[in-house]
């Protein structure tokens, strides 16, 4: 696979380790009411969906930034890649 | 029709004339008792030990394609039980007991062959390590040795002892393990269930499941709907996607595994053997093919396909221990889809919704799971209590905070 990284173009993807779904860029509020279901959601629970599926890849051996890249998971196609940070910052987090 | 030395002598005589299919393809009934989403090797064995052990009289398979047309007929065969973890150990032991006495049970050649399975170590530390998982395995009843070089030499003397950074020191050596016949395996469930009145209905795809009140009522399916009291879902590599069906997300991630089959050769490895230092683990087909593979691509996917870096690292492994895999030619090479689960190990229980059981997760061990699978599953079905070898498979297990982490990797699913 090919990832088209926003700032340095076309990647192997072996440069890249994956972590998963790109939900988890939302942090439950550890303070919260029902803190422990959402962290239990969080941490264990996924879609997990036959599609497209946006998800976090690190790029440990370029420039160690985090992507969102939207993938089918039936043909492995990459539509678009996203650097986490801008991701997170449109969610409304602070960095 | 019981297959019998003297049946197939009786049947050369009349020019093979007798035989009729192993089992039948009946129209789906409007209600049945139970249902069994997904006719793999689990389904069917669910199936079969639930009419066969629990005297369940309206049960049927809802098979989406044909029978050992998934990963049942997709992985590499192997057959094993050493496990180190108290709440597994004693489940894929009790499936190991199942195994040998299966083929008699089902009256079905499956073609297992307890040939031994090796791991090997390469360091002080390993060795430690397999000690613990051997004297693990020797607690619940299960065998293993611990081998030294030598001994590892006696069996195996092409082996790269003398690997500049991987050196064989020896290895764990399980002599009751081995391989069976994956196709035989869901055949022989599928006429073992069949001739004990099990409907097994292929090309019937599960479209919608219904529930009424929190409680399910039945299923849609291509075939049309059906009613019933009990539906065990059982579609590991897409049990995500028929659980939201009932509205659960699941525990799971759906990756690729991808499997090697080189030429056909002369007989070479007799056993199983495994690298300590890697992942790579091959044994030989009776067609004289080397089976074998390594980790996951590590994305999800339901592609049943991978890419090629992890065959180059598969490959990898297997010259650092096997440099003479070097001159065969590779046949085939192919993915299948896996429950990853968030700790490595399957799920066997109940569901939210009453009467919907679900049994999944099973990463890439399914295969010699596939007997003990079934019958704790059918328990399960049966009761409504777990089967004592698999009380630890519990679906709120993360929640609780009781993960069966083999592998000691935490709640990520890709590096299991």
């Amino acid at each position: 696979m090919i990832i088209h990284h926003p700032l340095l173009g076309p990647r192997d993807a072996q440069e890249f380790t994956y972590l998963g779904d790109a939900t988890l860029i939302d942090r439950p509020d550890a303070m919260a009411e029902g803190a422990l279901e959402a962290f239990d959601a969080y941490l264990h629970l996924r879609d997990n969906p036959a599609g497209t599926h946006r998800e976090l890849w690190y790029h440990e051996v370029g420039d160690r930034s985090w992507l969102v890249v939207t993938r089918d998971t039936r043909t492995h196609e990459i539509t678009q890649v996203e650097l986490a940070r801008d991701v997170a910052l449109s969610k409304g987090r602070g960095r | 029709m019981r297959y019998s030395a003297f049946r197939l002598f009786a049947e050369a005589l009349r020019g093979h004339r007798g035989w009729r299919p192993a089992w039948r393809d009946p129209e789906p009934q409007a209600e049945y008792d139970t249902l069994i989403i997904g006719g793999g090797g689990h389904g069917l064995a669910t199936a079969h030990y639930l009419a066969s052990r629990y005297g369940a009289r309206s049960v049927a398979v809802l098979e989406k394609g044909w029978i050992g047309g998934g990963n049942v007929g997709r992985n590499t065969t192997i057959v094993r039980s050493n496990y180190l973890l108290d709440g597994n150990e004693p489940f894929y032991e009790h499936s190991l007991k199942l195994w040998e006495g299966l083929e008699q049970d089902l009256n079905y050649n499956a073609m297992f062959s307890q040939r031994g399975i090796i791991n090997l170590y390469h360091s002080d530390a390993q060795r430690d390590a397999y000690i613990r998982r051997g004297n693990a395995m020797r607690l619940h009843g299960a065998d293993a040795e611990l081998l030294d070089a030598a001994g590892v030499r006696a069996l195996y003397p092409w082996l790269n002892f003398d690997n500049a950074r991987f050196p064989i020191q020896g290895g764990l050596l399980q002599r009751r393990a081995g391989t069976a016949r994956h196709d035989a395996v869901a055949w022989g469930y599928a006429r073992a269930a069949d001739r004990r009145g099990v409907d097994i209905l292929q090309n019937c795809e599960v479209t919608g499941l219904r529930i009424d009140g929190g409680r399910i009522t039945g299923v849609d399916t291509t075939r049309g709907p059906i009613r019933a009291r009990k539906v065990g879902v059982a579609v590991a590599g897409n049990s995500s996607r028929v659980m939201e069906m009932a509205g659960l997300r699941l525990p799971i991630e759906s990756h690729v595994l991808q499997a090697f089959v080189t030429e056909g050769l002369k007989p070479l490895i007799d056993g199983v053997v495994t690298f300590g230092a890697g992942h790579f683990y091959i044994s030989q087909s009776d067609k004289g093919g080397l089976v074998f593979g390594g980790d996951l691509d590590g994305y999800n996917s339901y592609a049943q396909r991978g890419n090629l870096p992890v065959p180059e690292d598969v490959i990898e492994s297997g010259m650092a221990i096997m440099p003479a895999i070097g001159r065969a030619r590779l046949l085939r090479m192919w993915g299948g889809v896996m429950d990853m689960s968030m700790d490595g190990s399957p799920i066997i229980d109940r569901t939210p919704i009453e009467g919907l059981y679900f049994n999944g997760g099973w990463c890439y061990g399914g295969f010699k799971a596939t007997p003990a699978s079934g019958l704790t599953f059918a328990h399960l079905l049966a009761t409504d209590e777990p089967h004592p070898t698999a009380t630890a498979f519990r679906l709120d297990r993360f929640r609780r905070g009781y993960p069966i982490d083999e592998r000691g990797a935490g709640a990520q699913p890709n590096l299991h």
